[in-house]
């Protein structure tokens, strides 16, 4: 099996694994007691902290474990949101958000707030142009990822948290499937919020964090026993920050030399699939994600691809409306500009960083031979002309 | 995996894939809007439907219906195929996910629409069977 669903979820890392089974098999306390046995808790999670900060180029008191990358984007909306609703009620997201952050935007819709979508061009990047013209004095929120999660564009995020600055906004930005990927580093980006996932780099699920530069206006989302001091409640998952700490860690220490193979990989792939004619890569040709490609295909259908290349052993993914349960094809697909029949043959592959080029080269094959016996047996391909009759 | 053993090996061994030069019936429904596509082709001869191909543009749902539709008329009647319904369509494959169910309907459809093309073609009257009711396959294509 060649697994290129890692945009997905990752496998959880042996070292990850490791750090974490003392605290949930011995060190098990609960850090917020008094006697000494969950003091070792608790030294485990403030080093996870400092930890994660460090690799964020954070400080430690800035970082607020959660329970995943949804919760990150609840919170730093909602309670950006419920923090500055009195000094104004417009919010900013670009239409390309996860739905973590295009649901709680609709959720804060029906609460009174004005929310709009920043548009982003075909390659899926928002322009800081088109940041600066929507911005109004009563903006209070800004919310840009930084790398999507479909298409892999890497945002301008310097630019456009800058600009949001300017006008007073904070800005937040969804990093899950950057961290870990890409170098974050928190002050270079000038970000006043930052959410991550743990799984999404071969840590464990369940487990993330949101960066809160301090001084930050932020409402708490989770109220209880004022764990997290004050901000995030509920008994600390111990263990999964620890394995989030380790995982980020490994991930950043073979950074360097992980993201150039990465996308020299990458690169060979997209290289090879495009030799098919009607295909396309979607997202920013070079500012992408290193080990995510993602196409489209005219005159087949994603989920028949991706059960053609589970077939050939080859988890991916797709933006297609059949591989959901709507008849809408994906709306990062729509927005950067793709008619309906053209959206509906999309594909998504996602490395990790232990693939090797003969796996490439497999799934480029494999994908290759799937797109040509589905145009085979497509009402809308001419075979002799060799391309769509829409 | 959200699909029956049945769906999967029509899916992966789509049975009477392909066009039929010499048909006496073709008839093709669904929009690329929806991203569902179903073109049937058939060979009648005295009343029995003695060929039939299909091409599909679609999932694999989209694919395992069109496949089993036409194994379902096939050496069938043109009687026997007019009563075709896309619940047996999906029962045949041993059910499918509710919002696949939509795929079987455009399966039953594109069988008729051939039937009335082979109708027209002869300038006989269609019969009330053939009658596609549009709405309900696709939100998306309307207007």
């Amino acid at each position: 099996m060649i697994y290129a669903d890692n945009a997905a979820t990752t496998r959880l890392s042996p070292g990850a694994l490791a750090a974490m089974t003392p605290y949930l098999t011995q060190t098990y306390g609960n850090p917020s007691s008094l006697y000494s046995f969950a003091g070792e808790a608790k030294a485990a999670l403030e080093e996870a902290r400092e930890t994660v900060a460090r690799c964020l180029n954070a400080r430690a008191e800035e970082v607020f474990f959660t329970s995943g990358g949804t919760e990150s984007d609840n919170w730093a909306l909602r309670g950006v949101a419920e923090a500055l609703g009195k000094r104004g009620r417009h919010i900013l997201l670009s239409a390309i958000e996860h739905h973590a952050v295009l649901h709680t935007g609709q959720w804060l819709k029906k609460q009174g707030f004005e929310v709009e979508l920043l548009p982003v061009d075909d390659q899926g990047t928002v322009a800081p142009e088109t940041l600066k013209k929507a911005l109004r004095p009563d903006t209070i929120l800004v919310s840009v990822m930084l790398a999507n999660n479909e298409i892999g564009t890497i945002q301008p995020i310097e630019e456009l948290a800058a600009i949001a600055h300017e006008g007073g906004a904070i800005f937040h930005t969804d990093a899950v499937q950057a961290v870990g990927h890409i170098p974050v580093d928190v002050q270079a980006l000038g970000v006043d919020l930052l959410s991550l996932s743990g799984h999404k780099f071969h840590g464990p699920r369940g487990v993330g964090a949101l960066y809160v530069k301090k001084g930050t206006p932020l409402l708490p989302l989770i109220h209880g026993g004022g764990q997290e001091h004050g901000r995030r409640s509920g008994t600390e998952n111990v263990a999964g920050a620890v394995g989030l700490a380790a995982a980020l860690r490994e991930r950043q220490d073979a950074l360097a030399a992980d993201g150039p193979r990465l996308a020299a990989l990458r690169d060979r792939l997209v290289q090879r699939v495009l030799r098919l004619p009607y295909a396309r890569l979607t997202g920013h040709p070079t500012r992408r994600l290193p080990g995510l490609a993602s196409f489209v295909f005219e005159a087949i259908e994603g989920e028949s691809i991706l059960l053609q290349l589970d077939a050939r052993g080859i988890c991916a993914s797709s933006g297609s409306a059949c591989s959901s349960t709507s008849l809408e094809p994906s709306h990062v697909l729509l927005a950067i500009g793709l008619p309906h029949p053209v959206a509906h043959g999309s594909v998504r592959l996602s490395f990790g960083e232990a693939v090797t080029e003969g796996e490439v080269d497999q799934v480029a094959d494999s994908l290759t031979q799937v797109v040509h016996d589905l145009r085979a047996m497509s009402p809308v391909w001419d075979a002799a002309a060799g391309r769509p009759i829409w | 995996m959200m699909y029956s053993e049945k769906v999967m090996d029509h899916f992966n061994h789509p049975r009477n894939v392909g066009e039929l030069e010499d048909a006496d019936g073709v008839g093709q429904v669904g929009n690329p809007v929806c991203g569902d596509i179903m073109k049937v082709y058939l060979k009648i001869t005295d009343g029995v439907i003695e060929d039939v191909k299909f091409k599909t543009f679609g999932c694999g749902s989209a694919i395992a219906t069109s496949s089993m539709a036409t194994e379902m008329i096939k050496g069938k009647t043109i009687q026997e195929a007019l009563t075709l319904t896309n619940a047996a369509v999906a029962e045949a494959l041993d059910g499918l996910p509710a919002h696949k169910m939509h795929c079987s309907v455009l399966a039953e459809e594109a069988v008729k629409a051939a039937l009335a093309d082979y109708y027209t073609r002869r300038g006989e009257p269609v019969p009330p069977e053939c009658q596609i009711d549009d709405a309900d396959s696709c939100p998306l294509g309307q207007g």
